[in-house]
């Protein structure tokens, strides 16, 4: 197994361990679980510290690769392709350091802990292989493979009388996402002439031949929307705040924070670079369709009374910005919307986790129930209250610069929509985050949460380490543009390499190359 | 002359007479034993089979009648090892029956040499009379269990529709033998490439129509699918079993060879027959399952949807969609066996066969909880099991003509929609056995060892066809390879 393969081949192997190990030991099934994941998010980690910018051919490193099917009579080649570039390496390391604080949390499951670890361990595992692979049926592979985990969990462990309606729907609404985004992969494997699943290859092939228009007319559509349904694209965001809702805690943190970036990470890896033409027809739409995301689930949002619909409406509106920055296909937009996937990653994962701690103890997390939670639980009340400014894009916090950089990138290409999401952004965005502190946070102490605890020094840890991740790469971005940009340029080139009329121009890219260096200084 | 060729359906039949008079030596208490015997006898032709034929030539014996080539070798295996695997369960079962348990064994074998006989039909005359082998034995398996109504309901039903069905498939024979002046496949395929005007004849046509109302019937696909939940409701369970992995393959290889030898030159005016059946078989066992409650029935109607996935398959008229038929078989024989095996168990512990009696299942035997888990995860195609990957080939196969017709893109839709509707049902079982309320009896349910082979087979089954498919993929490929198919 090579450092990359390890990452996810880790919490798999540790799944199959834990299904071994007696129900009874559950102290025993615990400890693998935190100590597959966090031997994961440290490999994660090394990952990250030695990957360099330096270009390589295909532009991806670590790459491993092994035969796994090929049969040439029916055309079919299907191999293990494994690699990272600037792109999917932040959310390798990403999904890792969330599956060890989704680890951390699960805690509070207090029945069918054997099932839940399993469980828990093959989402983390399909995770990070998702975004491992080159290959795009182990992309789609690896993705079911963490999604069904996804239902179960919620329909097992999951909160709230919703739940049934919550599991079906989400269920339901992410199944048809997949198969549309699967049916968009087929028809790219047949339609690219190349039979082949292997983006490396699928890359080449399309650069020597570009996909003939009525293909990419007809599979982009079908990307855009699969994924788009993944990822909570308004409208078909409505199961996300549902789902998350009910969702243990665990779950929602690595669907919320890891699992959803699949669907964009497809668009830009796939749709984006092998459909310029296709993608041209729809951005426009998209870049609309965003500000239903950011404005229309913020004044959501807004209106939500429970702690976890408000955030998994936040999150939806988060997904936006995320589109808007590859809707606007340029260096700086795109760069930031990588960061914003990273970042929204932790924020997402951290708010849940603190929402899930605070119903642990409470029972309830309706904001009017609650109030004047700072002075019981300082450090619980301290991260929900950084947690929230992050939200809102507070500079000094990962977000603010990915958001920052997706509205100077999409300011160039959409000033309209720009200026809509920039407010919707701030205002709405601020209106609840903050409104939803002074409910549980401020206000008079009332006598039924005088007996609440803040976390112990173990609870601490997960929140202490997404904290830190946010606030590390909101003082030092760098440490990610910098192997984001020649990957995101990369795309945009192929992207901007449609027809002759557009033809590219390598002169504005490095003058946004440029400015991109430029403004991940700012945000210091 | 190439008698040597039918050796393997000769020791079937043998095998099942000397259950019958071995039968006349054992003493009641001891007539598992048989069941056990039976087992062996079958598992060790499965092994030779691999012995003595290597499916890379076609021989024909029997002036042509009998064909073994891979095909036919593919599916012999097949149906050997479903019954294998179905004996196993059948010999658990067998307690249940006051009476004629070695005569319940022994039809299942000649039941088992209607399928292998059927697997090398090259004949109008062999598709019939094996064809009926299987069907006539099987009206005395549905109604197994004389003392219960259901089961005699079941059999009665199954009587009058297959009785009906099988004049369908004789006056079809009878049109075309009328049409053309030959039963034999090969020679109806020369004689319909040498004379284009043959293939524009209305007899011809309207023979084969029928013929396919026979093999539908046996697919269960619809229009013919009508008798399909109330004999899988009301038959044993290894019946049931047995009908829904044997008797549907049996279909789909007569299907096959009606198709890609007898008639390739006129198949693709059948293109959108069968992708109309597809899409309504799809669409009507899925939406049919959702209300279900009693888990027999509920799989009976999965099983019509999974005939709907098979014609998607046929539909696409190539050997891509020819061998992904194949591998969603092959995944089909471990997933439902595996279903069956554990349903049969929990009915017998249970007394009912509702969904609610899974209850508790995974406090009470995790072995069975794990398999009918996996089973029926891998039915609703999900990774990283055997059903995914041969629903995924399928699904490539019908994207693939969608570039030469776009109607195959709204058959895709449609088998999308009928796997949507699937997660559903397939996932209230699976709820049924972890997060339902009202399990009170949490009594551990004891598994014997044969089953728990039976069972460990199927789950390595499904896992090997999923992570695995390489091997598996290339032996459909090969099989495939004689059919005349684009």
């Amino acid at each position: 197994m090579s450092l990359l393969s390890s990452i996810f081949l880790l919490p798999l192997l540790a799944a199959l361990v834990v299904l071994c190990i007696p129900r009874n030991y559950k102290f025993v099934i615990r400890l693998v679980t935190l100590g597959a994941t966090f031997a994961s998010m440290l490999l994660a980690l090394a990952l990250f510290a030695k990957y360099n910018a330096a270009p390589v051919e295909n532009g991806f490193k670590f790459v491993e690769r092994h035969a796994w099917v090929s049969v040439s009579a029916l055309k079919l080649d299907i191999g293990w392709h494994l690699g990272v570039d600037g792109i999917n390496l932040g959310l390798i390391v990403m999904g890792a350091i969330v599956a060890f604080a989704a680890a951390c949390v699960s805690r509070e499951i207090k029945r069918l802990e054997k099932e839940y670890y399993t469980l828990l361990l093959v989402m983390t595992g399909g995770i990070l292989g998702a975004f491992a692979s080159l290959n795009l049926f182990f992309f789609y592979f690896f993705h079911e493979l963490a999604l069904v985990p996804t239902f179960i969990m919620i329909g097992v462990w999951g909160h709230g009388e919703n739940r049934n309606y919550a599991t079906f729907k989400i269920t339901i609404y992410l199944s048809l996402g997949a198969l549309i985004a699967l049916a968009g992969l087929i028809a790219l494997y047949i339609q690219s002439g190349a039979n082949t699943f292997d983006i490396v290859e699928l890359t080449k092939a399309v650069k020597a031949r570009p996909l003939p228009l009525a293909a990419q007319s007809l599979i982009f559509p079908l990307l855009l929307f699969g994924f788009g349904i993944l990822v909570s694209l308004w409208p078909f965001h409505t199961w996300a705040p549902l789902g998350y809702g009910s969702a243990p805690t665990a779950t929602a943190m690595l669907h919320a924070g890891v699992l959803k970036k699949f669907g964009l990470y497809g668009l830009l890896r796939v749709g984006i670079p092998l459909m310029p033409d296709g993608a041209a027809a729809w951005l426009e739409i998209l870049a609309f369709l965003c500000l239903g995301n950011i404005v229309y689930c913020g004044l959501v949002a807004m209106r939500q009374k429970d702690l976890n619909l408000l955030i998994g409406n936040s999150s939806v509106a988060h997904m936006g910005f995320i589109f808007l920055g590859i809707a606007s296909l340029n260096l700086v937009g795109v760069t930031g919307a990588v960061v914003v996937m990273v970042a929204h990653g932790f924020l997402a994962a951290l708010t849940f986790g603190l929402s899930g701690a605070l119903r642990a103890q409470t029972g309830t997390l309706e904001m009017e129930k609650l109030g004047g939670l700072l002075r019981q639980i300082p450090f619980l009340g301290a991260a929900v209250v950084m947690a929230m400014l992050a939200g809102c894009g507070l500079p000094g916090f990962a977000n603010f610069v990915g958001e920052a950089m997706v509205l100077f990138g999409s300011w160039r290409a959409f000033p309209l929509v720009t200026t809509l999401a920039t407010w919707g952004a701030l205002i709405i965005g601020a209106v609840y985050m903050l409104r939803a502190v002074r409910n549980i946070l401020h206000g008079p102490e009332k006598p039924e949460w005088a007996a609440l605890k803040d976390a112990s020094a173990w609870a601490k840890v997960p929140f202490v380490l997404l904290l830190a991740a946010l606030l590390l790469l909101g003082v030092w971005p760098r440490l990610l543009t910098d192997k984001i940009q020649p990957s995101a340029a990369a795309i945009i080139a192929m992207a901007e390499t449609k027809t002759a009329d557009k033809a590219a121009r390598p002169g504005e890219l490095k003058k946004a190359a440029g400015e991109a260096k430029q403004r991940a200084v700012q945000p210091r | 002359m190439n008698a040597s060729l039918i050796v393997l359906e000769l020791a079937v039949v043998l095998l099942g007479l000397v259950v019958l008079v071995q039968d006349w030596f054992t003493p009641a208490k001891d007539r598992r034993t048989l069941g056990y015997g039976a087992v062996l006898g079958v598992a060790v032709m499965l092994l030779y089979s691999f012995f003595a034929f290597d499916g890379t030539e076609t021989l024909y014996a029997f002036g042509n009648a009998y064909v073994m080539d891979g095909l036919a070798l593919w599916f012999k295996r097949f149906f050997l090892l479903a019954a294998l695997l179905v004996l196993i369960m059948a010999t658990e079962f067998s307690e249940r029956f006051d009476a004629g348990q070695s005569e319940f064994f022994a039809l299942i074998l000649f039941a088992l040499a209607g399928m292998m006989f059927a697997a090398s039909a090259n004949d109008f005359i062999l598709l019939f009379v094996a064809l009926e082998l299987i069907t006539v034995t099987f009206y005395v398996l549905v109604s197994f269990l004389r003392r219960r109504v259901e089961s005699l309901e079941a059999g009665v039903k199954y009587l009058i529709l297959g009785a009906l069905s099988s004049g369908f498939l004789v006056y079809g024979i009878a049109l075309i033998f009328g049409a053309t002046g030959t039963m034999n496949f090969n020679e109806l395929a020369d004689k319909l490439a040498n004379n284009a005007a043959l293939g524009h004849k209305q007899l011809l046509t309207a023979g084969i129509l029928l013929v396919l109302v026979g093999l539908g019937f046996k697919m269960a696909a619809v229009p013919f699918q009508i008798w399909a939940p109330d004999v899988y409701q009301g038959s044993p369970t290894p019946t049931t079993a047995f009908l829904s992995v044997g008797s549907k393959a049996a279909g789909v290889v007569l299907l096959m060879r009606l198709l890609g030898t007898a008639i390739p030159d006129l198949a693709f005016n059948l293109e959108k027959l069968l992708m109309a059946m597809a899409a309504g078989t799809i669409l009507y066992g899925s939406l049919c399952a959702i209300p279900q409650r009693n888990l027999k029935r509920l799989l009976g109607y999965s099983s019509i949807a999974s005939a709907g996935y098979l014609l998607l398959g046929f539909a696409v008229m190539n050997k891509a969609g020819s061998s992904a038929v194949l591998y969603y078989l092959a995944g089909y024989l471990f997933t439902v066996l595996a279903a069956f095996t554990v349903i049969a168990i929990v009915v017998q512990e249970a007394g009912a066969e509702d969904i609610s009696s899974l209850s508790g299942l995974a406090q009470r035997s995790p072995l069975l909880a794990t398999s009918l888990t996996l089973a029926m995860v891998s039915l609703a195609g999900i990774p990283p099991l055997a059903g995914f990957f041969g629903k995924f080939l399928l699904l490539k196969a019908v994207i693939a003509e969608g570039v030469r017709w776009h109607a195959y893109y709204w058959l895709f839709a449609v088998a999308v929609v009928g796997v949507l509707i699937s997660l559903y049902y397939y996932f209230n079982v699976v709820k049924a056995i972890y997060w339902s309320k009202g399990g009170t009896d949490l009594t551990p349910i004891p598994v014997s060892l044969p089953t728990k082979f039976a069972l460990l087979v199927c789950i390595a089954g499904m896992f090997w066809l999923g992570l695995n498919p390489d091997g598996a993929l290339g032996l459909a490929v090969e099989a495939v390879k004689s059919l005349r198919l684009a």
